[in-house]
């Protein structure tokens, strides 16, 4: 595999196969913890630590043929036990160095072992390339699903609240306090964007836009395909 | 008693599992398209929920938490319930291959249902005893069956209408949820 193929499959998961945008999976994290930027960046790091770990373990299990005989027939369990091993490391490490973090994202740090997107990337592509590949692939999915929650989550928290937690945690203190420009403006923030309602409106608006981009695409693609013919 | 009404209620609607906690999205855009899919899907989450939360607790009370391996709640949980689902589609399908017909496709997705699982950890995190966890258990996968059906009703309607091009498939779906949530969110006012 040479330098440009590798940049390929890394940058694959930010826009051509988006994990939440285009292929609209992980929804369940992405609609309830993006209230807050820093909720997206701690749930986008879990997520990078354990994609790219169990596409590693998946690929590696499943790379030399006689362990691949004996683990094709029962690799949905195995697979979920590499998994869950993964995400108890997470949770335990989370717990133990950013406590705060934790507690917000609660039942969403256990439940990262059902996540599609984990589960959809062992299956899909981890199963079938080698080691190496698949963690380039995970880490381009997992930044990509970071850049998609961290995208909702910008939108959810400066309309709804007017600010921008990037990272609390510990000594760090960066908020970034735009309600001047509300001020300014003389409007106060849309509280219901931090609400789950918001969630669901930000979401089905972002997916819109990027429809609209594609039909617009489509619609300049055919006529030059039409004169060509 | 009230207690434990209070838990139903605030479980059904206005902690919806779908509409408020966020789990179970994957299905709910999924499945929710038709009113016989979305009923099949749901009353097999309603059976899987109850046994899982069942069994879950069941297993964290006695064997873990006497053995101090609570840390271990996860990957246990999700195996128990990756083999109860298992076990159910074999039991079904020896039983009642009618409702195996019915159900049956939906079992092996439910394993990745995120529902199942946060209901199992909810019911432990929240240190529910066991009539606690029966009625939470039961109220979170029914308030799921109840929005799943309306939802698939209006997406039913919604198949009809004209929807601007942009919008077509998920994001109104998402636009529909986010209306629903609205509704169910002024359930709060009530208690």
């Amino acid at each position: 595999m040479n330098l440009k193929e590798a940049r390929d499959n890394f940058l694959k998961g930010f826009i051509k196969e988006n994990p939440l945008f285009v292929t609209v999976l992980g929804t369940c994290p992405a609609l309830a913890i993006t209230t807050k930027v820093e909720n997206a960046l701690g749930m986008g790091l879990a997520l990078l630590f354990v994609l790219v770990l169990s596409n590693l373990l998946v690929s590696l299990v499943t790379f030399r043929p006689k362990i691949r005989a004996l683990v094709m027939p029962v690799r949905i369990p195995v697979y979920i036990v590499l998994i869950a091993t993964l995400v108890v490391i997470t949770e335990m490490v989370m717990e133990a160095f950013l406590q705060p973090l934790y507690v917000t994202l609660g039942v969403f740090i256990p439940l990262i072992v059902v996540n599609c997107i984990i589960f959809g990337r062992a299956e899909a592509y981890a199963s079938d390339h080698k080691p190496v590949e698949s963690m380039i692939d995970g880490a381009g999915m997992a930044l990509g699903f970071t850049m998609s929650i961290v995208i909702m989550s910008i939108f959810r928290e400066l309309i709804g609240a007017g600010t921008l937690t990037i990272w609390t945690q510990g000594e760090a203190d960066v908020v970034l306090d735009l309600r001047f420009i509300f001020d300014f403006l003389g409007i106060t923030p849309i509280d219901m964007f931090q609400k789950p309602v918001g969630a669901f409106v930000t979401f089905g608006l972002i997916l819109a836009v990027i429809a609209a981009a594609q039909n617009a695409k489509a619609a300049q693609a055919q006529p030059a395909a039409e004169v060509k013919k | 008693m009230t207690n434990l009404l209070t838990i139903a209620f605030t479980a059904f609607f206005i902690e919806n599992v779908l509409l408020y906690q966020f789990l179970g999205i994957c299905s709910f855009i999924g499945v929710g398209k038709q009113r016989k899919t979305s009923l099949g899907m749901g009353l097999a989450v309603v059976v899987v929920i109850i046994l899982a939360g069942m069994s879950t607790w069941a297993i964290y009370r006695f064997v873990m938490e006497p053995l101090d391996i609570g840390y271990m709640k996860t990957i246990v949980f999700i195996l128990v319930i990756a083999a109860l689902v298992q076990m159910m589609e074999t039991i079904i399908k020896k039983l009642s291959p009618a409702l195996y017909k019915a159900l049956g496709i939906y079992l092996p997705l439910i394993t990745t249902n995120c529902a199942v699982l946060g209901v199992a950890i909810t019911n432990i995190t929240k240190d529910y005893d066991f009539a606690e966890m029966l009625v939470y258990s039961a109220a979170i996968p029914l308030g799921y069956l109840f929005v799943m059906y309306i939802y698939a009703i209006i997406r039913e309607k919604l198949e009809l209408n004209p929807v601007p091009k942009a919008f077509k498939g998920t994001p109104i779906a998402m636009i529909v949820a986010a209306i629903l949530a609205i509704i169910f969110s002024r359930f709060g006012g009530l208690i």
